[in-house]
């Protein structure tokens, strides 16, 4: 026990003392703050006007197509399907006489893709300017009227509350998808990068021959599980300052608002603490502040940073053994670990997919199998629970995912135990599966 | 009582019988010599006694107990043939956790470390690392970390390759050391002449038996062929008689083997009783390498593999 300890601080202490430690502590964060910012600038830049020239053979779509920032429709005479590119248009809508009821094809034709959203925003601009020419033509109902009714009855805005017994909570929707797929994409990333340090740390023991003389003092099991908790502190470590440095940053964004606006926005908070929050004069910069501020408030950040970290190290401890009985085959050729290393990096993978269904579908069969199975749980599971426990992840899903886990976790080091207590001593060939697979289960 | 006894230890791996049935004791205060051809079993035979590898079969008793090895790692000090440490850990702080992986406290492993460096004159590589050093001086570090918890039986194999005739002797002078201070030494090696050197008792083993065992003077007497050598002036003049055969001359020297059933003094008798002097005659003992290369050659040079039913 007490050399475990030893093994443990070792561990912990070279990697934490280690330059590329505290640099990726601190640049991972502000890398990823400027990937998010680097695709929204380039998403608002890249919106690009759309000119479309429209044949059009009903003759009526001239006034009932709306153009606006996006897209612009030219009804000039004379472009043709031949001639449009020059005209400057960068596609051309070409829609026959149209019977009603009966569902008749428009066609584009492009030079330069228009994209998905584009696309669907297209169809339904024609589709409501065939509405609106069918309403003018069979009622009396004047253009002005229309659009008054439209104004007026644009009114209603859903905000949604997950039920929680006696109270409900105000919740996003697109807070929780956000949360949902970050704490999956940060556990797969997790999972990845010290499973791999496990990985290398049991390779660099065994080519440098090291792991022959500790195993003359200390058994090879708690070698391995002293390497792996080692890390897995590591880890943990670096998550925290993470998280520290979250608050920080945010906290340095603040004073970046200006006075008067946070005035507005601490005004809101207190309209709103008051029951039947009227509406309360404010700027759009503050409203928008509000929300943001209301909606991360709203968030249950106790459960979701308790779960993250029993998650990232249950699933840290599930793939690190396994991860380290790799690196116990394997000799100095990297390419043997590229080989073995696949059947342990599919389950992650897959996981992360289903993950990226499960931040959107938190209730679906799929998601909520999968947030069962030690293998994906802990990259699925924490992509349900911002959604709300015990509202969408039920407590006995919850304990029942989180009990399964700690089962695989102790499953796969003793399994992975065995394999690594052979190899790490076995030099020349790479052991094929059936021989590992009876080393894993030989007694001793 | 022996610091070591080793009874019928088995090892089989799936396509050969590393170790087949090899007891041996190893008394307190010896230099024991482990000697074999490539591939003998020395490695895995000495996995099993670092408490590395289970024996399938057999016992082994340290100090007339039975080995546990949990709680006897720090009684043995193992170094291993493939030198190893880790590449990017301070010499000193490596030392110190090596040392305390053992069982020592922190003070004490600090204590141990500096002086031992102290003796070997590494102090100025504290700060450095394995990178470092030259394959010599890793030797000599991987010496001092496996002797530092003052072990009680020592393992040494090939301690002596890559070192300078200068480092050899040094680490030479520390088992002879560590021997008068109680300590048992295993030495597991090639090189005879070290081994004539050093230890005071042998075993070989060839195909993962043992197919020697003694003192190197009860082994010697064991092959020796009753070869002797003369030196004496004037020799006689037809040199032929049935106490001898002559196997040959040089100059005023003769090899001859005695014949079963005679002895020295018949022989001295032959040349004195012929009117020559003689300046030297002396038994001609064969050297380890001899018995060696005789035990183990004519077995094949390389290991056959073989399926081994378990």
């Amino acid at each position: 026990m007490k050399k475990i300890v030893l093994i443990i601080r070792r561990e912990y202490i070279t990697r934490v003392r280690n330059k590329t430690f505290l640099l990726s502590t601190f640049l991972l964060p502000i890398m990823i703050v400027l990937l998010i910012s680097g695709t929204v600038v380039l998403a608002l830049k890249g919106k690009t006007t759309h000119h479309i020239a429209v044949l059009d053979q009903n003759g009526y779509f001239k006034d009932y197509l709306r153009s606006d920032s996006t897209i612009i429709f030219d009804f000039t005479p004379g472009i043709d399907s031949l001639n449009y590119a020059d005209k400057n248009c960068t596609a051309v809508l070409i829609i026959p006489v149209l019977k009603e009821g009966q569902k008749t094809i428009c066609r584009l034709k492009y030079k330069k893709q228009l994209g998905l959203s584009n696309i669907d925003d297209l169809e339904k601009r024609i589709s409501s300017a065939i509405t609106d020419h069918l309403i003018y033509s069979k009622t009396n109902l004047t253009r002005n009227r229309l659009d008054s009714i439209r104004a007026a009855s644009d009114i209603a805005e859903l905000k949604t509350f997950s039920d929680e017994g006696k109270n409900s909570r105000a919740s996003s929707q697109g807070l929780s998808y956000g949360i949902g797929y970050a704490c999956g994409f940060l556990i797969y990333l997790l999972t990845f990068i010290y499973g791999a340090a496990v990985m290398r740390g049991v390779m660099e023991e065994k080519t440098s021959r090291v792991a022959e003389v500790i195993v003359s003092s200390v058994k090879p099991f708690p070698l391995m599980l002293g390497k792996i908790i080692g890390i897995g502190a590591v880890g943990l470590t670096q998550f925290l300052l993470w998280i520290g440095l979250i608050v920080l940053l945010a906290g340095v964004a603040q004073a970046f608002i200006p006075h008067e606006l946070l005035n507005e926005v601490n005004h809101m908070q207190q309209a709103n603490a008051m029951a039947g929050a009227s509406a309360v004069q404010t700027s759009e910069a503050a409203r928008q502040i509000f929300e943001v501020k209301q909606s991360i408030a709203n968030a249950n950040w106790g459960v979701i940073i308790g779960c993250f970290i029993y998650y990232f190290l249950g699933g840290y401890l599930f793939y690190a053994s396994l991860f380290a009985a790799v690196g116990s085959v394997v000799n100095e050729d990297p390419q043997e670990a590229q080989s073995l290393l696949l059947p342990i990096s599919m389950p992650i993978i897959f996981s992360f997919i289903i993950m990226s269904i499960a931040a959107q579908d938190p209730g679906g069969s799929l998601s909520v199998w999968a947030s069962m199975i030690p293998f994906s749980s802990p990259i699925v599971m924490m992509a349900r629970i911002p959604y709300g426990v015990p509202g969408s992840v039920p407590y006995w899903q919850l304990f029942l995912s989180m009990g399964l886990l700690a089962a695989g976790f102790l499953f796969t080091t003793w399994m992975a135990g065995k394999i690594y207590r052979t190899g790490i001593l076995l030099y020349g060939k790479k052991p094929s599966w059936k021989t590992m697979w009876k080393w894993a289960w030989r007694k001793q | 009582m022996p610091m070591l006894e080793v009874f019928q230890l088995k090892k089989y791996f799936a396509t050969q019988k590393a170790v087949d049935d090899i007891s041996f004791t190893v008394e307190k205060g010896t230099i024991f010599g482990l000697l074999g051809p490539n591939g003998a079993g020395k490695t895995t035979l000495i996995r099993m006694i670092t408490g590395i590898f289970y024996p399938d079969e057999g016992n082994i008793l340290l100090n007339g107990k039975k080995f546990n090895p949990e709680e006897d790692a720090s009684r043995i000090g193992y170094m291993p043939e493939e030198r190893g440490l880790y590449k990017k850990m301070k010499i000193g702080e490596q030392a110190i956790y090596l040392a305390r992986l053992k069982g020592l406290s922190k003070a004490e492993a600090l204590s141990r470390v500096k002086e031992w460096f102290t003796r070997f004159e590494m102090q100025s590589w504290w700060n450095k690392k394995i990178e470092d050093l030259s394959k010599g001086m890793a030797q000599k570090l991987q010496f001092v970390i496996t002797v530092l918890h003052e072990p009680e039986l020592i393992i040494l194999d090939e301690p002596f390759s890559g070192l300078d005739p200068i480092n050899a002797n040094l680490i030479k002078e520390e088992i002879f050391r560590l021997a008068e201070k109680g300590s048992s030494v295993i030495f597991s090696t090639h090189r005879m002449e070290q081994v004539e050197e050093i230890c005071d008792h042998i075993i070989l083993i060839n195909k993962g038996q043992k197919i020697l065992d003694g003192t190197i003077a009860t082994v010697k007497q064991q092959f020796k062929e009753n070869l002797f050598r003369i030196t004496a002036l004037p020799l006689p003049e037809n040199i032929s008689s049935s106490l001898f055969d002559l196997l040959s001359k040089k100059d005023h020297t003769l090899t001859l083997r005695i014949k079963d059933g005679h002895s020295p003094n018949e022989v001295l008798g032959y040349f004195i009783d012929r009117q020559s002097n003689i300046s030297e005659f002396m038994e001609l003992l064969p050297s380890l390498n001899e018995i060696f290369i005789r035990l183990v050659e004519g077995t094949s040079v390389s290991r056959q593999f073989q399926n081994i039913q378990s």
